[in-house]
């Protein structure tokens, strides 16, 4: 008999296919095309972080500091604006700020050998104090005169398409690119398949280990401005939510591996879709606060049990570096 | 003759004497009693500060107006900040207790996590200062807003807005847990079972967090385009709704209301650009001046921590356009600062 094998991309997608589908006969509203573009206004943040995520995660890493690289960064622009700098020099020393952040946690992975969990746990940390003691007036940086026009970033519509969706779609096709069409990208998925492998064969592994965690970096700093654009202050704080392990949700549940080596951009697509298309679904629903933690716990569920069932483990994937 | 003339002499001199020495005298002043007792019962006694998390105008507003009020006095004023951190914030007050500061200041995340170790301490001799978020627990005083009052009149705002339009609203809550939402919307619902014909369309929370109040907003207007009003449960949060609402272009014709705590860059600058309709201010150097007061009372009272009880309501400024314009409505927290 042949056994069935679908990967749990397939299956995520099942269950969003499932999800869309009830929501859209039974939800009134839920299937007009404004909700749908709202929809993926939403998690617009989300999903580009789950890009950031996706790289590092590919490569066999995992980037808790990611959400300080979104907030700290983005909270220095229109801190620095606010005290009369010019806002292309406030972005300058933001992207440098990023640099650094991923330049750290790169040097501590590849050279240092600190597990990435703990090295960009303390890194995330350090930068959100940072933040915090030196950098910030208050938790809610507040936009200013000087930030006129930027805005645009993350409010308003290109083409009838709402700016922040746009944004999603140009990190989508930038990091397709660099994962599927430059050599960077092809090492960072030998790294992440076989680091001791990937070695041997001459791939310059340190660097590029370096080189993920900036472009995580870059790409957090990235999704903090088209946030802060869009609800037009930087609530820097957030680094404090739970939105980590959202960008990991989305990444894990789009079937990228954190065993590494596999998936790409489409997986990120698919798994932001899925939880925005809960949380759409639940607000109009009127789920309240905790209805809405149990149905999002409960899916994670339904689909980490699926993906057992299908896909036993065996001893090659057993010894794979899962969490 | 001699001695008549001499008794003469003695007596205009002593007259003359009299006259100068008499206003003299009144220059001496009286020692006022109580002053000496009050300076020394302040000086060198500790007041402990726990907020929820410091770097926010309110936090930093009641930290600066304590400061203020209390440095002169030789009271050393300590912070323990537990940034948001709920089991952080009950270590500090753990460890606070075994300190035994004269006075703390804090500030509940919820009702129930610190009841317990409020009483504890106030049975150790500590007196103890509720701000804004009370407990469960009632200490020595409770200085704030008074959140049923602000959800009514929030509402009040909201409901005759919508009068004549859809009667369709939405609100959004804070973090469900805590104080000040909770009674926030129990104020709401108190004036919405007067208002039968106001239908809530959506009622759920934000977590204080501006971007989740933005999502949720446009998700609402999305469903609900005719949407009246939204009753907003904070300013620093309703940023974000104040956002969905400008993007979907119904400024103005979406009632917005919310609460804070009147500082002029989040308060006043957002009612003035149209973001926020109706915000009702709480107004943090007055409560950090109450704070202040009864702290003075109680050190210099020597009244028993937990004998009395009593509470100081805020009388509430509506910020609405009309005001936003004057010096009274709103503060700057750098000028409390100064």
């Amino acid at each position: 008999m042949k056994r069935v094998r679908v990967s749990q991309q397939e299956i995520v997608f099942a269950v969003f296919a499932a999800l869309f589908l009830t929501f859209s006969v039974f939800l009134n509203g839920f299937l007009s095309a404004d909700n749908m573009l709202t929809l993926l206004q939403n998690v617009a943040v989300l999903g580009i972080l789950g890009l950031a995520m996706a790289i590092v995660v590919i490569g066999r890493g995992i980037d808790l500091s990611l959400i300080a690289a979104l907030a700290v960064p983005a909270g220095l622009v229109l801190q620095m604006v606010q005290n009369g700098h010019s806002l292309p020099a406030s972005l300058l020393a933001a992207g440098l700020l990023a640099i650094a952040i991923g330049l750290v946690n790169g040097w501590l992975i590849a050279y240092a050998e600190v597990p990435p969990l703990f090295a960009t746990l303390a890194t995330g940390l350090f930068v959100a104090g940072l933040g915090q003691a030196a950098l910030f007036q208050l938790d809610v940086v507040q936009w200013s005169d000087g930030m006129a026009g930027f805005e645009r970033l993350g409010q308003g519509s290109i083409l009838g398409i709402p700016t922040s969706i746009v944004m999603f779609v140009i990190a989508c096709v930038v990091v397709f690119v660099l994962l599927r069409q430059t050599r960077w990208g092809a090492y960072i998925y030998a790294i992440g398949d076989n680091p001791f492998a990937a070695r041997v064969t001459g791939i310059p592994s340190r660097p590029i280990i370096v080189l993920q965690y900036v472009l995580a970096a870059l790409i957090g700093c990235f999704a903090g401005l088209v946030l802060a654009a869009s609800v037009n202050s930087m609530p820097t704080r957030i680094f404090n939510s739970t939105l980590i392990y959202d960008v990991i949700l989305v990444v894990v549940l789009g079937g990228i591996g954190l065993s590494g080596g596999r998936g790409g951009v489409v997986n990120v697509i698919i798994g932001t879709l899925l939880i925005g298309t809960m949380l759409n679904g639940m607000t109009i629903l009127n789920v309240p606060y905790a209805g809405q933690n149990l149905i999002k716990g409960l899916v994670l569920l339904i689909a980490v049990i699926t993906d057992t069932l299908l896909n036993p483990r065996n001893e090659e994937t057993a010894q794979q570096g899962d969490i | 003759m001699a001695s008549v003339h001499r008794f003469a002499l003695g007596s205009i001199a002593a007259l003359a004497l009299s006259a100068v020495a008499a206003p003299a005298l009144a220059q001496q002043g009286l020692d006022e009693p109580f002053q000496k007792p009050f300076r020394e019962a302040l000086a060198g006694k500790t007041v402990a500060y726990v907020p929820v998390a410091m770097n926010f105008d309110l936090t930093e507003g009641w930290y600066a107006g304590l400061k203020k009020e209390l440095e002169p006095y030789g009271v050393k004023f300590v912070i323990r900040d537990p940034n948001w951190n709920t089991n952080a914030g009950a270590q500090a007050v753990t460890s606070l207790i075994s300190e035994k500061p004269a006075v703390m200041v804090i500030h509940n995340p919820d009702v129930q996590t610190y009841a317990k170790l409020l009483q504890r301490a106030e049975n150790e001799g500590i007196y103890v200062i509720q701000i804004n978020m009370g407990s469960a627990y009632r200490s020595s005083a409770f200085v704030g807003a008074n959140w049923i009052e602000i959800g009514e009149r929030q509402t009040e705002g909201v409901v005759k807005a919508c009068q004549g339009k859809s009667n369709k609203i939405a609100i959004i809550q804070g973090a469900l847990s805590a104080a000040a939402s909770a009674y926030t919307l129990k104020g709401v619902e108190n004036i919405l079972a007067k208002h039968p014909e106001i239908k809530v369309v959506s009622s759920q929370a934000a977590d204080w967090d501006a971007a989740k109040a933005k999502a949720i907003t446009q998700t609402v207007l999305k469903q609900n385009p005719d949407l009246c009003g939204i009753v907003g449960f904070w300013d620093g949060m309703d940023i974000g709704t104040a956002a969905a609402i400008k993007e979907a272009g119904l400024t103005g014709k979406v009632f917005l209301a919310t609460s804070g705590g009147g500082e002029r860059k989040g308060a006043c600058e957002l009612v003035k650009n149209g973001s926020f309709d109706l915000d009702m201010s709480y107004d943090v150097p007055t409560q950090a001046a109450q704070m202040a007061g009864t702290i003075k009372w109680l050190l210099s009272s020597g009244v028993k921590a937990g004998s009395v009880k009593g509470s100081e309501y805020t009388t509430l400024i509506p910020i609405t356009k009309e005001n936003a314009d004057t010096q009274t409505a709103c503060w700057n927290l750098s000028d409390l600062k100064k």
